[in-house]
Parts: C-alpha cells; structure tokens; sequence
C-alpha cells in the first residue's frame, strides 16, 4: 500500500524532460546584428544562455597597427556604427594626450555639440527598435523620423550621414557651416514635445510596463563587479557618468544633471529602468547643446593639427562616455608614425557578457527585452 | 429572396443554391480582402507619419492587384523534411474555416446564406476549424519556431471563444434566439432599438441592462480581436520573437490564402459583434427608401450600413494594432483567464436575473 | 585617494618580491610591473582592503612587446625569438575614485598568468579576448576558449607581431 503511494508520487520524477536547445541564430530579426544566443531552454523557461560573438570581427586593432595615427580615424568610425562621433571623439583625445598639445576652444565646443547630438541620434535608434521589438511599430518611425532632422545636420557639416571622419587628431576636418548653429537652435526646440509624445506613446503604456517592468534585475554589486557602464549602469541605482566623474574635454563647463534608475515601474535595475535613463537622458543632452550652441566662440578649427603624429614613447588609456557606456583607448606608442598597440575597451563588449545572469529563470519573449534594454551595437562587441 | 430570385431566373433548385451561396464570397469577401490589405498599409501609414504605398495606381490603389499577381507566380516551396499532406491541407483549412463562417451572417434582409436557428453557434463552431489548421501547419513546417507560434496561437484562440461564448449566452437569453438573422430584426428602428443600449422596446429593464451591455460589448470585441491573432494578441504572429510563426515556410498562393483568410476573419468577426450590438444591418436613422416610398431601396441601403459597420470596426481593429505594443504570452493568458472569463461571467449571472425578474 | 607610489610601497611592503618595479619616467601614466603567477592575490588584496576598494575592472588588454630577436624560419617569414608578451590592467575604485595600472610580462613561448575572473568578472571575456589574439594562457580561468575568431582556428594569434595568415582555412582561400 505504502509503496503503490510511494510509485504514485514518484512518477513524474521518472518522466525524463529533455532541455530544448533553442538557436536564436545569426539572422534573426531583433538580435540587432549578427550575434548568435544559444538557449537552454525548458518548456518556455530560460536555463542558460550563451552568446557567441565573432561574426562581425574586422580586425580593427592590427589594422591600426599598419596605419598612421590619423588614418585610424575613418576605422574607428566603424565600430559603433550608430555613434562614430563619440568614437572619434575618445581616439583623437587619447592621442592628444600623447601628443601634449592644447586644442582651440571653439574646436572643444563644437566636439561637444557633435557628441550630443550624437547621444541623442544613438537613443533614439535604442528605443524605436526597442519598441518595435516590444511590438510598438508606430515609435519607431516616430524616433526615426526626427533622427533624420541629426542626420542632415551632421551631413550639413561634413558630407557624411553615418560614418563622419570628421574629428581628427588635434581639432576638425573643417568648420561648421554658418547656418549651423541656428539650425541646431530650431531642432532643440523642435525636439522637445516629441520627447513627450514617446513617454505618452511608450513609456508609460501599461502594456509595455507589463513587458519590461520587473524583467532583468541587475543588482548594483553584480553589475560594478561585470564592469557594467554606461545607462545599465545609472539604471541600477548609481550616480556614475564619466562626464562629471572623470571629466574630459569641456564638460565641466556645462551644468547638467545625471539621470538614475529609481525603480518607479517595478524594481531598480530593470528593463523599464534601462529604457527610461536614456528618454531622460536625451532631455539632458538637449540642455547641454543648449548651453553650448550660446557659449560657443570663434577661431580656427585646424591650426593645432600637426603636421606629421609621433608621438614620444609611451602609454595612455582614455575614456569618454559613449551613449552604451565608457569607450576606453589604450594607446602605446613606440615612438614611430604608427600606434604600436590600440585596444579599445567597447561598452557594448562588456555589457554583454551578464546577459547570462540577467536572463536566468525568465521566458524566451523576456530574452528580446533584455537583450534590447542593453543596446549594443555589434560593430562594437567584435570591432 | 434572393434564392427566390435565382431560382425565377434559373428555374433549377440546385443552381439556385449554388450560386446563392457564392455569390456572397466572390462579390464582396474576397474583393474586400484584396481592399482591406490596402487599407491596412494606408491607414498604418498615415498614422505613422509617412505615406504608405503610391506608386501602383493613383495613390496607390492598384497595390493589391500587383501583390496578388507577385504571389500567383511565385514557386511553390515544400521543403523535403516537410509532411506533405499536413503542409498542403493546412492553409485550405485555415481559408475554409475563416469563409464558411460567412455563411450565417445576415447581410441585408434580404439575403442571408443559410437561414439556420443556430446561427451564432454555428458560427463559433466552425471558427474551431481554424485552430486545426494552424496547428497542422505549425508542425508541417518541421521548424522549431513555427511549432512554438502554432501551440501558442491553439491556446490563445481556445481559450478566447470562451469569453465571446459568455457574452453570446446573456445575449441570447434577452433575446430568445439564436439566429442571427431574428436577432438584426428585432434591432430595427433608431439606433436606441439597439442591443448595445438594451435591445428594442421602452422598457424599464432596457434600460437598466445598458451598463451591462457596454460591458459585454466591450469584452467581446476584446476577444475577438485575440481570435483574429491581432495584436495587442499577435504573439503567434510576432515578427521580432518568432520571424512570422506559424506561416513562416509558405510561399506563393498557399501564403496568399493564409493572408486573405485572416482579413477575412477580422471582417467576420466585426460581423459578428455589429450584428450582435450595433443593429447588424439596420440604419441608426431610418430609412430612405421610406420616407421616398421607394422599397426596393431599403436592402441596398441596409447593405451599405453593414458594411459601413464592419469596416469601422475594422479600422478600429487596425488603429489598436500601429498603437499598443504585444503581451507577453503568460499575460495573454492570464488577461483571459483571471480578467475577461470572471467579468463575462458576472455579466451573465446579472443579466440573467435582470431578464427573470 | 591613493596615488601609485603609495600603492607601490604599500603592496612592496605586503607581498615583497612579487611586487617587481614602479614606472614612472614613460607618459603619460605610471605604472605597476608584477609577477604574473602571483597577480591574483594582488588583486585579491587591492579589492578587499578598505582604503583601497578597488571594484571595477576597467580594462585588461594583451601586448606583444615584440622585444624579442627577429629571425627567419625555415618558410622564410619572420619569427620573433624571445622576448615577452605582457597583460595590463586598468582598475578603479567607484567610491573612493582612485586609479591604478598594474602590468605583468610573461615569456613568449610559454606564457602563462594567473586569471582574474573570479574576483571581477568582468575580467572573464577580456581575458578570452586575450587568449583569442595573443595566446596567452590564463590559469585558472573558467572557460578558456576563443571569442572572436571561429572556435576551429588553427593558424595561430592573429595579434601577435610575426603572425601570418594561413593558405586555406575549410577549403576557403584565406588571403586574396
């Protein structure tokens, strides 16, 4: 009697599950790139998650080592793709530390107005296609509509939509032209309803809360442990922005203030946290190229470019505060035209490796929301 | 009478029928179809701030005639692993199932496919078909993906009917009937005859039955909208999770037919609930042929109100789609289950006392 | 606030010989040399000791120093015979915001150093980055295998100053 209830209530112990192994494949409509995911999966719940990266390595760092100093610049646009200022914005700063040269001030304003818009350029692509991966198809041709009035900017200036090649080591290939500041002045203004037609459109829809609030904790200590930067990292509770912690440039002129994750929607450090830091970033942005666009003085923009880039021998790790998180250079110089190491510590490089952490004991439709709410560019990861 | 029609012109009982009953799929489901893809890729442009097609055609109208005759001659591709027989049937199924729901729906009163008692029961049964279809494609298709999207969709559409079957019941105790055809009836008048304001008649119970109805109304236009796998309920469907579920191996024709059925069933559907609330075919105002002494007018005009109302709804149906984004499939589920079922059923139960008492 | 002679004297005074020279005439930032088989209790010790905390990893990159002789081998290329391949660590500290830079050199033909990952995780993929394009082998480590190039690549480490590409790789020419 006792072992007939005893067979009874072991059954389902004998019933062998077997794990799926779910490919999230290379091709793949909302990896944001080619990055193959493998999931353990059972039934619907996530045990394991693997990355693999690598499809889309151009060998960035030995090319550099062929090229001169500042025949880098053009490939360094190539790695965050939807950010290249920012790139060439930290190369030429890390190579101006090496060099010891001072830059003219109205070269140092027109970085900032250009690395601002930039951000704001960069969020809107995060959180159009984080909508849309969501199922909101309508702000994602909201975002992409007013990411075209940078675009022209950008190509206003310096010919180029995507990939610029325009901050070069020791100031701009050229100036701005003279209708750039005014046009910049209209698109601030332009810019600011929309910014609250998204948070009513998205952000605070209940069906996206219901998504995204409570998918993807990231504690505070794992993510300082991972090396986490960048908005994962002001969503999980700390006040960390390497623009007034370590400043470089400019910035300390500019009176900003940092968005942190507070937890409104659910917990602090979730999805919903993630995506909201970077909407109020771009509101931060706006007040910075603001300040700028009126504080901004006149001069030559390429009289401090040397003439032939060799530096003494030595080493420099820079950082900047790209949209994803810190870009860092690490620059050693043997003395020669040519770098004789670079390596660039991406954010999107960094920020991906928790996606294991992050993504345990949630459902396949989670591992869109998270994988979106940590925004990485693939050019990044594998440069 | 329009059976009594063909069969004057005929004079042979069989083609009467024949052609009574396709006369409504060819001459108006199929060509609104073919428009309602259209109005899908306007409407969803407009609202999305850009223009949507405007090359084929003057603005663009020709659009589905080019996709129809892209589709046509596209090959046919059966992947080797597939089940054959599983893959072919499938998409007929699907078609089938989305059609013949057609066949009990009052169009004018002058012409209703079959005149049966059960009518909206009948109706909800062969909806069933659809879900065997969906299935049989999703496992046919040898993807892992695609039999994901298929278990899904068969949950979400099985546990839906039960919500809209909830709502049927109260309806049909007021009213006594099933029939869709006497129910459109009993709607005629103004549109305070309507069923959404308490059905025909003056009475103190109508009017104490309106909050009940708006309810009702509201929960089955809900869940007819997740029968349909639009979205916020299109997990089956969900292009950035699952790259088009279920009907993702179907090209050519068989792609063609899973496309026309599933805006076939969203006009069923707002058939339905118009038929069921809004009056079916039945003017707000009155009529004109009346008040012109000109009878022969009033099915044209009754025709033309029911289409005006299913293809409002339709709209309605697309505007929620480009608006909200999609639940995650445990919402999907737990919005049936712990939110609409317990609310249908306390409508019911009201009701029901109201109509005793 | 620390700076990195107070660092320097304080590790020299705990660990004593693992701790091998303080660099600070090469611009534009000083640094640490250390024994690589002794790194992570250095590491250990600069996490945990409350005027230090040092919990965030910045970066951890490999170099080929290429200070080795250059010869030709049998296939005419050149080779580099000798001389070190060399890991440096960037860290910081989020509260008290102080930096170091701590390196350590490893022979070339066995080069060997202690991993980091279990104590900053974040250490884990910078360090397969640099088995990936260096080969330099961290002991220890919890999954040591290649990131960036395909899991089968047999023609050696791409970063390395005498690499060379293979002919073929998979039936596919490789230079063109």
């Amino acid at each position: 009697m006792a072992a007939d209830i005893e067979n009874k209530v072991t059954t389902t112990e004998k019933l062998k599950t077997e794990e799926m192994i779910l490919n999230m494949g290379p091709q793949h409509p909302s990896t944001h790139g080619v990055l193959r995911l493998e999931l353990e999966l059972e039934g619907e719940l996530i045990l394991n998650v693997k990355p693999h990266i690598g499809y889309l390595h151009r060998c960035f760092e030995k090319h550099a080592e062929a090229m001169t100093y500042p025949q880098v610049i053009p490939y360094t646009d190539r790695m965050d793709y939807l950010a290249s200022m920012y790139n060439e914005f930290g190369y030429a700063i890390a190579v101006e530390k090496l060099l010891d040269i001072k830059i003219p001030d109205r070269v140092e304003y027109i970085r900032v107005i250009m690395g601002e818009l930039q951000r704001i350029a960069s969020h809107l692509v995060a959180l159009g296609t984080y909508g849309a991966d969501i199922g909101a198809v309508t702000p994602f041709l909201f975002c992409f509509r007013d990411r075209e009035k940078i675009l022209s900017l950008f190509e206003m200036t310096c010919g180029a939509r995507l990939l610029y090649n325009y901050i070069w080591v020791g100031g701009l290939s050229h100036d701005i032209h003279h209708d750039f500041l005014r046009l910049t002045k209209d698109f601030v203004d332009y810019f600011k309803p929309k910014i609250k037609e998204l948070n009513d459109l998205l952000s605070y829809n209940k069906i996206f809360i219901e998504r995204t609030a409570n998918v993807g904790i990231l504690p505070l200590d794992t993510a300082i442990n991972y090396g986490i930067t960048g908005p994962m990292l002001r969503a999980s509770g700390l006040k960390w922005d390497l623009r007034k912690d370590d400043p470089y440039s400019i910035y300390d002129k500019f009176d900003f203030d940092i968005p942190v994750g507070d937890g409104r929607m659910g917990t602090v450090g979730d999805s919903w946290d993630r995506y909201f830091v970077r909407v109020l970033e771009m509101e931060q942005s706006l007040r910075i190229i603001e300040q700028a666009v009126a504080q901004i003085p006149e001069g030559d923009v390429t009289s401090a470019i040397p003439k032939r880039v060799k530096p003494v021998v030595g080493q420099v790790y820079s950082r900047v505060e790209n949209p994803r998180g810190e870009l860092g250079y690490f620059i050693i110089s043997n003395g020669s035209v040519n770098p004789f190491r670079v390596k660039v510590r991406g954010p999107s490089f960094v920020n991906l490796a928790v996606i294991n952490e992050l993504c345990k004991g949630h459902l396949v439709a989670d591992v869109i929301t998270i994988l979106g709410s940590i925004d990485i560019v693939l050019g990044e990861v594998d440069r | 009478m329009i059976y009594d029609f063909f069969y004057n012109l005929t004079g042979s009982q069989i083609l009467a029928y024949i052609i009574g009953s396709l006369l409504p799929l060819f001459a108006f489901i199929l060509p609104f179809a073919l428009v309602a893809v259209l109005l899908e890729r306007k409407v969803s442009a407009h609202m999305q701030d850009r223009l949507g097609p405007m090359r084929v055609g003057y603005h663009g109208i020709l659009q589905t005639v080019a996709d129809i005759l892209k589709l046509i001659q596209k090959e046919d591709i059966v992947a080797s692993p597939n089940d054959k027989p599983l893959f072919n049937i499938a998409p007929v199924l699907v078609f089938a199932g989305s059609y013949t729901a057609f066949a009990a729906i009052p169009f004018t009163s002058a012409f209703i496919g079959s005149n049966i008692d059960l009518g909206i029961i009948f109706i909800i049964a062969i909806t069933g078909l659809v879900v065997a279809g969906i299935l049989m494609a999703g496992w046919a298709s040898n993807n892992k993906y695609t039999l994901l999207g298929a278990m899904r969709s068969a949950a979400q559409i099985i546990s839906y009917e039960i919500p809209t079957i909830l709502v049927v019941l109260s309806l049909i105790m007021i009213t006594g009937t099933a029939s869709l055809n006497k129910l459109s009836e009993m709607q005629t008048g103004h549109f305070w005859h309507w069923m959404i304001l308490g059905g025909p008649g003056l009475s103190l119970q109508k009017f104490i039955l309106i909050p009940f109805m708006i309810i009702g109304f509201l929960i089955i236009y809900i869940s007819t909208l997740a029968e349909v796998n639009r979205t916020p309920f299109d997990i089956p469907e969900a292009e950035s999770e699952l790259v088009s579920g279920y009907h993702t191996e179907y090209s050519g024709m068989k792609f063609a037919m899973f496309f026309l059925a599933e805006y076939a069933n969203m006009f069923a559907v707002s058939a339905i609930v118009a038929a069921l609330f809004l009056g079916g075919y039945q003017s707000p105002f009155g009529y004109l042929g009346n008040t012109f002494h000109l009878p022969w007018l009033i099915p044209i005009e009754q025709f033309f109100w029911f289409t005006f109302k299913g293809v409002f709804l339709v709209v309605v149906q697309m505007w929620l789609r480009w608006t909200l984004p999609r639940l995650r499939v445990d919402q999907l589920m737990a919005v049936c289950w712990k939110y609409l079922i317990p609310i249908a059923f306390v409508n019911l139960l009201i009701v029901g006392l109201i109509t005793v008492l | 606030m620390k700076t990195t002679e107070e660092i320097f004297n304080l590790l020299k005074e705990k660990f004593g010989d693992s701790i091998i020279e303080l660099k600070t005439d090469v611009p534009v930032e000083h640094f640490i040399t250390i024994n690589p088989l002794e790194i992570d209790k250095v590491c250990n010790f600069l996490v945990s000791k409350d005027d230090l905390m040092f919990d965030s990893l910045m970066n951890l990159s490999g170099v080929d120093d290429a200070n080795g002789e250059t010869q030709k081998d049998e296939a005419d290329n050149n080779t580099i015979v000798g001389g070190t391949l060399s890991v440096y660590y960037h860290i910081e500290s989020t509260s008290i915001r102080h930096k170091l830079v701590l390196k350590v050199s490893t022979p070339r033909e066995n080069p060997e150093v202690s991993s980091v990952a279990e104590i900053w995780k974040a250490a884990d993929w910078h360090e397969r980055e640099a088995y990936d394009l260096l080969g330099i082998k961290f002991l220890n480590h919890p999954d040591l295998r290649r990131i960036l190039m395909p899991y089968d690549w047999e023609a050696g480490y791409p970063l390395r100053k005498d690499y060379k590409n293979p002919e073929f790789y998979q039936g596919m020419k490789v230079p063109y």
